[in-house]
């Protein structure tokens, strides 16, 4: 590329002369904003195209393009739109947080109806469509139940199959391990659902059942659970263990500690926090499925504490039978319910994010 | 993202403090190590500390080793039992079925002879979560970024951590949420719409209601929290010396993001947006909740109707027989290789890109 | 083309916490100015407040006035990208935008202005890495990635980025700490070339650096932890190394302190 000839030097636009730029008074953007809105009224009410929800989003658009124009003549322009992504992003968060705050507000205000003893300690057995009464208590146990076994499977196998994958694991076996684990961290909860149906259920459990009939248990949606959390802890451990410093293994090393000693007294103890928020994210994300159960526990209506035997419920299906109920006393029940697992699963995910702050690793 | 090797440096200066501080655990089994040694010292005559202990054949550690590559193998093992399991319960259905499974628009396996096909489920799970992410992914970006940049630093994080915390609530709450107060204005939505735009083929006619529009809403809804979560962490994590140039250069605000953060963060918002787009697609309750559960392809996002593979396996499945049961199993095997696909791509674009950006370290 | 910088009583906040206090100096036109003194006594916080960066961080200000040819950097009515359009600068660490090119990189700066014509970015392009003295370097790889050069290397690619936009002073904060001695050598020589076009201040921790390359040479202190910086000294080079007034600065000089 041949250099400059004199006539052509490059050049960039002028040089500021001075560094004093217009600048939009502070009022203008209110301004503008006041204006558009008397505009979209006078548009929308006079051509009778809407109702008040037209005016503020027609009302919006022009504030947009007024804002755009008005900084344009006087600031110039970038700086126009630098304003206007400016407040194209403003309105962004106040559009999310109308949705968002109506389901948060009609969770409360709903759930608060049915928060009363007779919701959390009776079931819904007997219960028929013109009974005011019933609760989740059933509900209530099932989803206890199903959690803590399914994270009895889970913390074992993930945090072992983590370790390998870290410590041990070397060559095609771990990185085909990550490959698919990655992979499975996608699957829809109601895939695993389906394969316990197709396994579980269907084929093992008649083997056990007495009459050779196949069976709904808890236990099958706990297993459900566990295939759905296993990704999870696997990859959450993995990233954990990884970011113990390896200085950290090596002085242990060097101590004679053999390996596996060195991985249970030193590496896991140093990424505990990190893990066991992991964890407890995941049990939170396992207590909110509905389709798993809905699919291999039976949605029972009547107290069973047997896991292993006999339809159950759990909190997330019961609001979701409740929802189809035609009882008028349902949807009460329903977000109650929701009010219950929501309470339940915000306490674990925010006590999970509290332990993941004090954590020494990474962040 | 968690990935970085580079952390481990900083407790380089902590190696030293480690050895003494862990001094106890440590110390106590090189302890333990020289006295299951001592006898085989003794044994030999050779002077000045004697031969090192042999290496066991089988012994704590191999056994432990063991262990966790048996954990690796089980974990292995279940993610190929679940492939395998579902085809084996989804080809007998299949194989009964009368109709072609791709294409035939109707869901009837209990009869006799048995028919379905998932062309409108399929075709309704890809189109609500396309609109789902077509209406969430802008307002998701932009909150991001406001609480990564433009809000004052106490109130972003406050926000973020709400916004955290809604990611976590269980969608069946909104669908709950969907079916009992957002079915009113959207229906009266979709009559403005038609009214107004019905010339576009999507605004079509009513009744409206249950319909894709509404679903979709829901979906997008529910999407939001997380995608904004992964996304503001993403610009948050913009280098401040690349911010900082941006600025130095003369850079208004909004120039200085499109310079330094958002080329950064493309990765990580693409797999945000593709893990979005993962829930989307495998969203059952909420979509149960609020569409129509008909079975015919169409277009008209506004008319009562659409279907899901994930709401109908939830819907159909109390009176499903053996085939119907099959049948919904082959269903779910689509959805799962649907699934497995959009994942299966986002990494492969986030493993290109992390080459071009990391190709100086 | 280069302009004179005048700071009067210029003090400089984090918050409640004062960094700098009552600097007062003059940098004449296409000189060389180096800002030296022990860490944390202020000489980045000032330089920062020079091109309004300082201001970035939340909760920081500065009081007093910095004016460039007599105008006003910190008017109200005044466009700050107009200041580091005319300001520009360089950091401690290279920090060349990963995603982008050499090439983009070099033209960022441009191309935020409105410059849109190839021919003009790329005789720009040429034009700046020249000066820079990279030219020869990476003329055969100009769409590779910026970041996948060496350190010395980078640093001189955001020099060429900074003075592609054909700034009136470039500042310079701590840019070789970071380098090694046959890269820092480079830029060394790399603003004796600068020099010709632009006002140039310097912040360095190397006196020896200081002493090679700048015309006059600005000496700040604290007295303890915790207290803002103060300018202690300011003179030709010379002097300061060689007869400075302050014992302060003597004391600094020979090494007995900071």
């Amino acid at each position: 590329m041949s250099t400059t000839v004199t006539s052509h030097r490059p050049q960039p636009p002028a040089q500021p002369v001075t560094l004093r730029a217009k600048r939009l008074p502070a009022y203008a953007a209110p301004a503008v904003a006041v204006v558009a809105l008397l505009l979209s009224a006078g548009i929308v009410y006079g051509a009778g195209i809407g109702g008040p929800v037209l005016v503020v989003v027609v009302g919006a658009l022009l504030y947009l393009a007024g804002l755009f124009l008005a900084a344009n003549a006087v600031e110039g322009r970038r700086s126009a739109r630098n304003r206007t992504w400016s407040a194209l992003i403003h309105s962004a968060f106040v559009l999310a947080v109308l949705p968002l705050a109506s389901v948060v507000w009609t969770l409360v205000s709903k759930g608060a109806e049915r928060l009363d003893a007779n919701f959390f300690l009776t079931s819904m057995n007997n219960i028929g469509a013109r009974d005011a009464n019933g609760g989740a208590y059933h509900a209530i146990i099932g989803t206890l139940e199903q959690v803590g076994i399914a994270t009895l499977i889970t913390v074992p196998l993930g945090v072992l199959c983590a370790i390998y994958v870290v410590e041990y694991g070397r060559g095609r076996f771990a990185f085909t391990i990550r490959f698919f684990v990655d992979v499975m961290t996608g699957i829809p909860s109601i895939v695993t659902g389906l394969f316990v149906l197709a396994f579980w259920v269907l084929i093992v459990s008649p083997l056990f059942s007495p009459d050779g009939q196949p069976g709904f248990s808890g236990f099958a949606a706990a297993l459900a659970l566990s295939v759905l959390m296993l990704p999870t802890v696997v990859r959450s451990t993995e990233e954990m263990l990884r970011l113990v410093p390896a200085p950290l293994r090596e002085g242990a090393y060097a101590l004679g500690v053999p390996k596996w000693k060195t991985i249970l007294r030193v590496v896991l103890p140093t990424a505990l926090p990190g893990i066991v928020t992991g964890i407890m994210l995941a049990v939170a994300r396992a207590a909110g499925e509905t389709a798993p159960v809905l699919l291999v526990a039976g949605g029972g209506a009547a107290i069973n504490f047997n896991p292993f035997e006999n339809n159950q419920s759990s909190l997330a299906l019961f609001v979701y039978q409740q929802a189809g109920e035609a009882s008028k006393y349902s949807p009460a029940r329903a977000w109650t319910a929701a009010l219950t697992l929501v309470a339940l699963v915000l306490i674990l995910t925010v006590a999970a994010k509290l332990l993941a702050r004090r954590n020494r690793l990474g962040r | 993202m968690g990935d970085n090797p580079h952390r481990s440096a900083h407790a380089g200066t902590g190696g030293t403090h480690v050895a003494t501080s862990h001094e106890g655990p440590a110390g106590a089994s090189a302890r333990v190590a020289e006295s299951s040694g001592n006898p085989r010292m003794t044994d030999n005559g050779l002077g000045g500390g004697g031969a090192l202990p042999r290496a066991r054949a089988f012994g704590a550690e191999r056994a432990f080793r063991g262990l966790t590559l048996a954990a690796g193998t089980a974990v292995l093992v279940i993610i190929a039992a679940i492939a395998i399991f579902l085809i084996a319960k989804a080809v007998p259905a299949l194989r009964t079925n009368t109709e072609s499974f791709w294409t035939y628009e109707g869901w009837f396996p209990n009869e006799n002879p048995p028919k379905f096909g998932i062309g409108a489920l399929a075709f309704g799970t890809v189109l609500s979560s396309a609109l789902a992410l077509l209406m969430a992914v802008p307002v998701a970006l932009g909150i991001a970024l406001y609480l990564s940049h433009y809000a004052p630093r106490r109130l972003g994080n406050s926000l973020g951590f709400l916004i955290d915390l809604l990611a976590a609530v269980p969608s069946v709450v909104f669908g709950l949420w969907g079916r009992d107060y957002l079915v009113k204005p959207v229906a009266d939505l979709s009559a403005w719409l038609h009214e107004y735009f019905g010339w576009i083929p999507i605004f079509g006619e009513g009744p409206y209601g249950s319909s894709i529009l509404l679903g979709s809403l829901v979906l997008a809804i529910m999407v939001l929290p997380i995608v904004t979560s992964l996304s503001r962490e993403v610009f948050r994590q913009t280098p401040t010396a690349n911010e900082e140039a941006a600025l130095a250069l003369g850079a208004t605000r909004w120039e200085m993001i499109c310079t330094a953060v958002l080329p950064y963060g493309r990765p990580g918002v693409i797999a945000a947006v593709m893990l979005g787009l993962g829930r989307a697609l495998g969203e059952t309750i909420a979509l149960a909740l609020t569409l129509g559960s008909t079975y015919a392809i169409s277009f008209n996002i506004l008319e009562s109707g659409g279907n899901s593979i994930a709401a109908n396996i939830a819907l159909k499945f109390a009176e499903a027989n053996a085939t119907g049961r099959g049948a919904l199993i082959a269903s779910g095997l689509v959805l799962f290789a649907i699934t497995l696909i959009v994942n299966i791509t986002a990494r492969a674009i986030i493993y290109r890109r992390r080459e071009f950006t990391e190709s100086a370290a | 083309m280069a302009k004179r910088i005048e700071a009067t009583d210029v003090t400089a906040y984090y918050g409640a916490f004062k960094a700098i206090e009552n600097i007062n100096l003059t940098v004449e036109p296409k000189t060389v100015t180096a800002l030296i003194g022990p860490s944390g006594c202020g000489k980045s916080t000032f330089l920062r407040s020079i091109n309004r960066m300082h201001e970035v961080l939340p909760g920081a200000r500065v009081e007093g006035s910095l004016t460039i040819d007599n105008q006003d950097i910190y008017d109200r009515d005044v466009d700050v990208t107009a200041v580091r359009r005319m300001i520009g600068m360089v950091f401690q660490r290279p920090n060349p935008f990963p995603t982008m090119s050499i090439f983009e990189n070099v033209v960022a700066g441009l191309r935020l202005n409105g410059v849109r014509k190839k021919s003009i970015l790329e005789e720009a392009a040429e034009k700046a890495l020249r000066s820079a003295n990279l030219w020869d370097e990476v003329k055969d790889r100009l769409g590779k990635p910026g970041a996948g050069l060496s350190g010395g290397q980078q640093q001189r690619l955001c020099i060429a980025r900074t003075i592609a936009v054909e700034p009136q002073v470039v500042l310079m904060d701590e840019p070789c700490s970071a380098l090694d001695p046959i890269s820092t050598l480079a830029i060394e020589d790399l603003m004796f070339q600068l020099k010709d076009k632009f006002t140039i201040i310097i912040v360095t921790h190397n006196m020896q650096q200081a002493a090679r390359v700048s015309d006059r040479t600005a000496f700040f202190s604290i007295e303890k932890t915790g207290d803002p910086g103060r300018l202690i000294e300011y003179d030709n080079t010379q002097k300061i190394f060689s007869n400075p007034s302050q014992k302060k600065t003597e004391d600094y000089i020979t090494g007995r302190f900071g």
